[in-house]
C-alpha cells in the first residue's frame, strides 16, 4: 500500500490522526496533518483505509503497486 | 410549487430520535421550501453529501443573493458577519482554519482527557450527593462542556451562566433578529475586554494563543473575537444535546446500555459507541447550507448557479446504503463515516473535543450509576426541537 497525502487540500479535522496515529501525526502550529509512513505495514491497512475513508477533505489517496 | 414541503420537517413524536418520515424517503435531490418562501434544493443521500460537500461548485458564501439562510435572524445578521471560517470557502477558509485548528488537535485534546474525566466524575459526586430525582440535562448535559469550553478558551467559569443564556439565544430558530442583536454584542464586548487581558498578559489557553496570533499580524482583533464567540456557542448546547439525548436513547435500548456499561473499559468500544450514538441522534437537523455557483448535474435534476443547497446530514446517517437498518441503534455498527459533524472543508472544528468529552461521559455515567432510570414516563420527556440542532428541555433520572 502506498499513501498519498494531499497537503493543500487537508483542513485538520484529525481523524486520520485518530483512527491511524502510526501513520498520520499534526503539526503543531496548525493541525494540517504530517504522513508519517507513506508505506505502511500491513498491520495498518485496515486503519489507513479508515483514515482515508473518513478524511473530510478527501485529502488522503490510497494506490496498491 | 405549493405542495413543496416545509423543512426543516417535523419529526414524528413516537420515533423522536429518527429523522422526518418525509426526510428517509425523499428522492436524493428535491426542493423544499423555507421560512422566506424560497425553495432551495434538498440533497439527503450520504454518497452524494461526500462528492458535493467537497465540491467548488458550492459556496457557503452567505452573503451571496440567494443564499439559504436558516433563519430569519441569521439572514438579517450576514451582510455583517466578518469573513469567519464559517462563511468563507478556500483558499480563504483555509487560511483562517488554520489558524484556530491547533487547540483542537488531536493530540492536545487528549491531553486534556484526564481533565474532563476530573470535571465528569465531580459533577456525578454532586449528582449522587444531591436528591433524586434529578435533572440530568442541569446536571451533566450542560455543566460538562461549559466547564470544558470556558476552561479551554480561558473564559472565567463565574460567566457561565451569562454564556449559556447568550448561546441559547443566538441559536434558536425564533430569535427575531432585533433581540439577538444585543445578546451578540455583549458576549463579543465581553471576549474583546478579556481578549486585551490575554495579549497583555498571555496564560495557557485558547483566547491568549488568539491573542499571539493576532499580535502578529496572522489574524485581526475583530476575527479573534468573533471565533472565540463562535466557538463558545457552537461547543455547548451541542454536546450537552449529545450528553441528554444519548443517556435518553440507551435508557430506551437497555440491551446496548448493558452493553456499553459491560465494556466501558475498552476504549475502542467506547469511542465507537459514541459515534453510533453520534449517527444516531445527528443532532443538527436544519441542514448545513450552501449556494450553487455553477451549474451541477445531480442524478436527473440540473442545479443551477445561484440555487441554494441543503445537505440534511440525518438523511445521510439513516442513509440504508450507507448504514443497513439505520434505525437500530448498534453500538458495535462501523459509524465513523457519518455526517453528524458535517463533511467536507468546513466539518466540525470542534468535533476532536466533543469526542472525547462524550467518550469520557458514556464510559463513566453508566458505570458509577448502574441503575440510573427515567423518573417519568418516556412520552413525558420533554424535547426542545427548535434549535439549529434538537435537544431535551429535561431528563429527570433516578437510580
Amino acid at each position: 500500500m502506498k499513501v498519498e497525502f494531499d497537503e493543500p487540500k487537508c483542513v485538520a479535522a484529525g481523524q486520520c490522526a485518530m483512527v491511524a496515529p502510526d501513520v498520520f501525526d499534526q503539526r503543531d502550529d496548525d493541525g494540517v496533518a504530517i504522513l508519517l509512513d507513506p508505506t505502511p505495514p500491513e498491520d495498518q491497512h485496515d486503519s489507513v483505509r479508515e483514515a482515508a475513508a473518513v478524511c473530510p477533505a478527501a485529502a488522503i489517496r490510497l494506490t496498491t503497486p | 410549487m405549493s405542495d413543496t414541503p416545509y423543512y426543516p420537517m417535523t419529526r414524528q413524536a413516537t420515533c423522536p430520535f429518527a429523522p422526518a418520515a418525509a426526510i428517509r424517503d425523499a428522492e436524493p435531490v428535491s426542493k423544499v421550501r423555507i421560512w422566506d418562501g424560497s425553495t432551495p434544493w434538498l440533497v439527503t443521500r450520504h454518497a452524494d453529501q461526500r462528492d458535493l460537500l467537497n465540491d467548488p461548485r458550492l459556496s457557503i458564501d452567505e452573503k451571496k443573493p440567494g443564499y439559504p439562510h436558516m433563519t430569519k435572524a441569521r439572514a438579517a445578521i450576514a451582510p455583517h458577519i466578518p469573513e469567519l471560517i464559517t462563511n468563507t470557502d478556500p483558499p480563504e477558509h483555509t487560511r483562517l482554519r488554520r489558524t484556530v485548528n491547533a487547540p483542537f488537535m488531536v493530540k492536545r485534546v487528549e491531553a486534556l482527557r484526564p481533565q474532563i474525566q476530573r470535571v465528569i466524575d465531580g459533577l456525578i459526586d454532586d449528582m449522587l450527593a444531591g436528591p433524586h430525582p434529578v435533572d440530568l440535562v442541569q446536571a451533566i448535559g450542560l455543566p460538562v462542556p461549559t466547564l470544558v469550553i470556558t476552561e479551554i478558551l480561558g473564559v472565567p467559569y463565574a460567566d457561565h451562566a451569562f454564556f449559556q443564556a447568550a448561546s441559547r439565544r443566538a441559536i434558536s430558530h425564533d430569535t427575531d433578529p432585533d433581540d439577538d442583536a444585543p445578546s451578540g454584542q455583549a458576549l463579543g464586548e465581553y471576549l474583546g475586554e478579556l481578549l486585551t487581558q490575554k495579549i497583555a498578559a498571555p496564560a495557557d489557553d485558547v483566547l491568549s494563543e488568539m491573542g499571539a496570533r493576532v499580535t502578529a499580524g496572522e489574524m485581526t482583533f475583530a476575527e479573534a473575537v468573533t471565533m472565540g464567540s463562535a466557538i463558545l456557542i457552537a461547543g455547548h448546547e451541542t454536546s450537552a444535546s449529545m450528553i441528554s439525548l444519548g443517556t435518553l436513547a440507551l435508557l430506551r435500548s437497555p440491551e446496548q446500555l448493558e452493553l456499553l456499561r459491560t465494556r466501558s473499559d475498552d476504549p475502542k468500544f467506547v469511542a465507537n459507541a459514541a459515534e453510533e450514538l453520534l449517527r444516531y441522534l445527528t443532532i443538527v437537523h436544519s441542514g448545513i447550507r450552501r449556494i450553487a455557483v455553477e451549474d451541477i448535474e445531480l442524478h436527473d435534476t440540473v442545479i443551477r448557479a445561484g440555487d441554494g443547497v441543503i445537505f440534511e446530514l440525518a438523511g445521510a446517517n439513516y442513509d440504508p446504503a450507507a448504514f443497513p437498518d439505520p434505525e437500530r441503534l448498534d453500538l458495535t455498527r462501523p459509524a465513523r463515516s457519518h455526517h453528524a459533524f458535517g463533511y467536507g472543508a468546513h466539518q466540525c472544528l470542534g468535533q476532536s473535543l466533543a469526542r472525547v468529552e462524550l467518550q469520557v461521559v458514556y464510559s463513566t455515567l453508566y458505570r458509577r450509576i448502574p441503575t440510573l432510570a427515567l423518573a417519568v414516563p418516556f412520552e413525558e420527556v420533554e424535547f426542545a426541537m427548535e434549535g439549529v440542532a434538537y435537544g431535551l428541555k429535561s431528563l429527570p433520572v433516578t437510580w
